[in-house]
């Protein structure tokens, strides 16, 4: 069953395409995240969701009814959706409770269930001792609360969520990131969270969508996106990585002043052309003496760089005869020093193909 | 609740075909093509047409610049202007620095005595001067003589640098806020740079403070030089008595009967020009280079420390205060409570006949203080409610070329306002719609003269509210009316009625368009004013000037209270 539809949804300003083709389905109760890069669309997107903005192609669609297209577009007060800004929006002229009240009254329910919900709710964010305050009097995190509140008091279809968090500082950030995902957990309300947090979005989501240049690039589960990346794009925009940009030829995977054998890596066709693996930092190993380790590739070569994170250390490495440069995390307690001769593992079953650079 | 939700969004998917905001739109086209548009054709129409048969003809303009006298009252506008401007600059720009940038005291008192000058009507200070340095009789003269025992005084109010000092001393506020705004935003390490590589104060001044602001300098000179040329009270009460004309008295005299505003029309549309030109230059000098001090965040900012010479320049600036404030409220609240003026400060001659007089027994003088009032409420209101609903347009982008409806609003910034009057004299005088003297014509001219900073007023009070605030009302469930109703007015209450302020104070005295367009039973207190000024009765006249103070300080008292600190003082206020 399906909740809200994006189907082939496009929209344009003047020349430039804001967002292109745009396909999705959520689930009801589904927790879907928009993420990308500054300028890729999520905020066209989600505000042609919200109604907003009305799309130049494709279509909206919520419970099977038809919201949105070029032509017709309900509008956003008829949805029955509600939604998150990044300025939160928060009317100064009116207490908390006023605020939370607002969705509620437009409904014309009745005082008593009012009031009950309106209590529950402003103790399910901690606000309860606050109704009566006006935002001004509020902090930053006390505001997203507010925020938070109103959007979930009325139970709309979907809420949309617009970059809520980019302006508390990072300690409050995680803390409201897992007030987002509890408040989910608890009313189940159909989500799409717009954030350019890639953490944000791994720690709120059922799935995530990642877009680029107005485009979706992979849609799936957080686990999936991070080990199994679709494209470049997505491999270098979730977590950190090594691209490896060569080509197979006789069996291997030839990289500039490398080869390894290609046959190592489950599943990758072995015909001759060009290739391209993205390696994860935290799947490279590093060995003061050669492995005996079997299927691993395995060259030597050098540090260049080194920097202590305390969680880990960050290791720039340079294989013998090349100028490819490695980025390498490893432990705390692994430590080399700068110019050390090191052998360089990599585990060929946690790495990644994807399609070849457009240059190489 | 999900069904009944989902057949409210069927009754609702509209066709957007036909929006009726498009209605909006030309309604609000018409009246600004009303306000404007067909005023200034009207201008350029009737300049170029022979007033019996409608033919074309330059003869108007033959008429209007054929005479030396007429060319001569052009040329002394434009020297009277530009004496004016250097003027200023000496008044304003010691002034301004030394209250933005350092450590000089009495800022406050400054800054209020410089407001004082700034809410004063020109005319009224003339009025105020005319009794302190008036040949002979003048307080100044007397107090001269009596000094020296000279058998004459030394100061000629009635002369062209008599003219030129009673205008620069009400037109330097202009150059003062702009300087001091500028000055306001160069923050400290921008000198400090210069001190520490071995520049001292004034070297440092010099060479990098008033390169950093000298384009907001020039602007202001600008803005100082098209506000002279385009006064009218002042030369009216000065530079006829004195016996020679500029622009705008000239104008007045082709107005006299027999009544020739064909020639009137072909006289203005130069200093139409002049003015276009001029505000367009001062657009690209502030577009320029010049406002790189105001992109950076400002940095920490410190006053530089005179020593000694702060007291010098505190005595300079209460100088040039006392010359526009101080004396010529004292001597015109003297002459407003006096039997006779000449007679000085004493009890027998002090009365409150004077007011007893214009409020209860004048013919129309009672009538000119609520007529004034109300043609500025009136204004103010038109004035606002327009401006708000464009620039809601412009701002939301609800429809396209809503841009031109906003250029429309602030077009009449450019037109002085005497050729403004002209405008509507040439429009809506003749029939069908032979709207002359009535307080319809003075109220729309209001609202048109004053349109432009209502407008931008207007519009930064809703630039200043995230849209975001309207848009949480409307995903909610609560249409646009709602959201202005419940969220944006309320917000915008305070700067509205700022705005609105900034409309009524300058439409309570406005003179040079009243001028035109009044009847005999819509006279305004500025209209008044000069009427009494030329049966030469000054204790009468300077009641009425004390009743406009006193009410206009009431005034922006209120909304100092209303809507707090420095609102009138703040630069970009159009
Ligand atoms: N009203 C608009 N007019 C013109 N271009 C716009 C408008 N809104 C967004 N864009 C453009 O569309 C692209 C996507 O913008 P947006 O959806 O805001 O990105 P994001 O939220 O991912 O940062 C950007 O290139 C932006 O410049
Ligand atoms: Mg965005």
């Amino acid at each position: 069953m399906t909740k809200l539809a994006l189907v082939d949804l496009g929209r344009s300003f003047g020349q430039t395409a804001a967002v292109q083709s745009v396909s999705l389905a959520l689930a009801p109760g589904e927790f879907v995240s928009l993420l990308g890069p500054s300028g890729c669309g999520k905020t066209t997107t989600l505000r042609m969701i919200a109604g907003f903005i009305k799309p130049t192609a494709g279509r909206i669609e919520m419970n099977g009814a038809l919201l949105s297209d070029p032509h017709r577009v309900v509008p956003p007060e008829k949805r029955g959706m509600s939604m998150i800004f990044q300025s939160y929006a928060i009317w100064p002229n009116m207490t908390v409770r006023e605020n939370v009240a607002f969705g509620l009254k437009l409904r014309r329910m009745p005082g008593e269930d009012m009031q009950r919900r309106l209590n529950l709710i402003l103790d399910v964010v901690r606000l309860g001792a606050l109704a009566d305050r006006y935002p001004a009097e509020l902090s930053g995190g006390q505001q997203q609360r507010v925020a938070l509140a109103r959007a979930i008091v009325i139970e709309p279809e979907v809420l949309l969520l617009d970059e809520p968090l980019s302006n508390l500082d990072a300690n409050l950030r995680e803390e409201m990131r897992a007030e987002i995902r509890r408040l989910h957990d608890e009313f189940r309300i159909t989500t799409v969270y717009v954030t350019h947090d890639q953490s944000e979005a791994m720690v709120t989501s059922d799935r995530i969508v990642v877009m680029s240049q107005g485009r979706i690039e992979q849609v799936d589960d957080p686990v999936s996106l991070y080990n199994r990346p679709r494209t470049r794009f997505v491999a270098g925009f979730i977590g950190r990585t090594n691209f490896l940009d060569g080509h197979i030829d006789g069996g291997m995977a030839v990289f500039p002043g490398i080869a390894a054998p290609a046959g190592m890596v489950p599943g990758l066709k072995l015909a001759p052309r060009p290739v391209s693996f993205s390696v994860r930092p935290n799947t490279v190993a590093l060995h003061r003496t050669q492995p005996a380790a079997d299927g691993i590739w395995c060259f030597p070569g050098r540090i260049v760089e080194r920097a202590f994170l305390g969680e880990h250390w960050d290791y720039g490495v340079q294989p013998d005869g090349s100028d490819l440069r490695l980025r390498v995390a490893t432990s705390p307690q692994d430590v080399h020093g700068l110019g050390d001769a090191v052998w360089i593992g990599i585990d060929p079953a946690r790495i990644v193909e994807i399609p070849p650079a457009e240059s190489a | 609740m999900a069904r009944y939700l989902r057949q409210l969004m069927r009754a609702h998917v509209v066709s957007r075909r036909f929006d009726p905001l498009i209605l909006l739109w030309v309604a609000l086209a018409a009246v600004l093509g009303f306000l404007v548009v067909n005023p200034l054709l009207r201008l350029i129409l009737t300049s170029l047409e022979a007033p019996d048969t409608g033919t074309f003809t330059i003869a108007n303009y033959l008429a209007a610049y054929g005479r030396p006298r007429y060319v001569q009252a052009l040329w002394n506008s434009l020297w009277l202007g530009a004496s004016v401007t250097v003027l200023c600059l000496f008044f304003a720009l010691p002034i301004a620095w030394a209250v933005s940038r350092t450590d000089m005291p009495g800022k406050g008192a400054v800054r209020l005595m410089v407001l004082g000058a700034f809410i004063t009507p020109p005319y009224l200070g003339a009025i105020g001067w005319i009794l302190l340095a008036g040949p002979n009789a003048g307080w100044l003269n007397r107090l001269w003589m009596a000094l020296t025992g000279a058998p004459e005084g030394v100061l000629d109010i009635y002369s062209f640098p008599g003219l030129t000092f009673i205008i620069a001393i009400y037109s330097f506020p202009y150059l003062f806020i702009f300087t001091a705004s500028a000055l306001d935003v160069v923050s400290s390490e921008m000198e400090d740079a210069a001190n520490i590589l071995g520049a001292g104060t004034l070297r440092t001044v010099l060479k990098v403070t008033l390169p950093m602001v000298l384009p907001a300098i020039l602007g202001g000179a600008i803005v100082t030089f098209l506000e002279t040329i385009a006064l009218f009270g002042s030369p009216a009460l000065i530079a006829i008595p004195a016996r020679f004309n500029v622009v705008t008295t000239q104008l007045q005299q082709f107005f006299s009967p027999p009544v020739r505003s064909e020639v009137a029309a072909a006289y203005a549309v130069p200093l139409l020009l002049v003015t276009v030109a001029m505000f367009a230059l001062q657009r690209r000098l502030i577009a320029r280079k010049g406002f790189v001090a105001l992109t950076g965040k400002g940095g920490e900012r410190r006053l530089i420390a005179l020593g000694p010479w702060r007291f010098v320049l505190l005595g300079y600036a209460l100088f040039v205060l006392s010359l526009s404030v101080l004396l010529p409220y004292a001597s015109l609240s003297q002459a407003a409570l006096a039997r006779a003026w000449g007679q000085g400060w004493s009890f027998a001659n002090l009365t409150l006949g004077n007011f007893y007089y214009l409020l209860f027994e004048h013919e129309t003088a009672g009538r000119s203080v609520v007529n004034s009032f109300l043609y500025a409420g009136a204004a103010a209101c038109l004035a606002i409610g327009l401006s708000l609903s464009i620039a809601y347009i412009v701002n939301r982008r609800l429809l396209p070329f809503a841009g031109m409806l906003s250029f429309l609003c602030m077009a009449p910034f450019v037109v002085p306002g005497i050729v403004l009057a002209i405008a509507f004299y040439a429009a809506y005088a003749p029939p069908p719609l032979a709207l002359y003297g009535t307080a319809l014509i003075l109220i729309l001219a209001f609202t048109t003269r004053f349109l432009p900073i209502g407008y931008a007023n207007a519009s930064a009070a809703i630039r200043g509210i995230n849209p975001e605030m309207e848009e949480a009302v409307r995903i909610l469930g609560g249409g646009r009316l709602l959201a202005v109703r419940r969220v944006m007015a309320p917000l915008m209450k305070r700067s509205l009625v700022g705005a609105w302020l900034l409309v009524f104070i300058p439409a309570t005295r406005e003179l040079s368009t009243a001028m035109f367009l009044y009847g005999p039973r819509t006279r305004t207190m500025s209209v008044m004013l000069l009427d009494l000024s030329e049966e030469g009765n000054f204790e009468r006249l300077a009641a009425l000037g004390f009743l406009l103070l006193a009410a206009t300080i009431v005034i922006v008292g209120v909304g100092f209270r209303l809507v707090g600190g420095d609102f009138m003082l703040r630069r970009g206020r159009s």
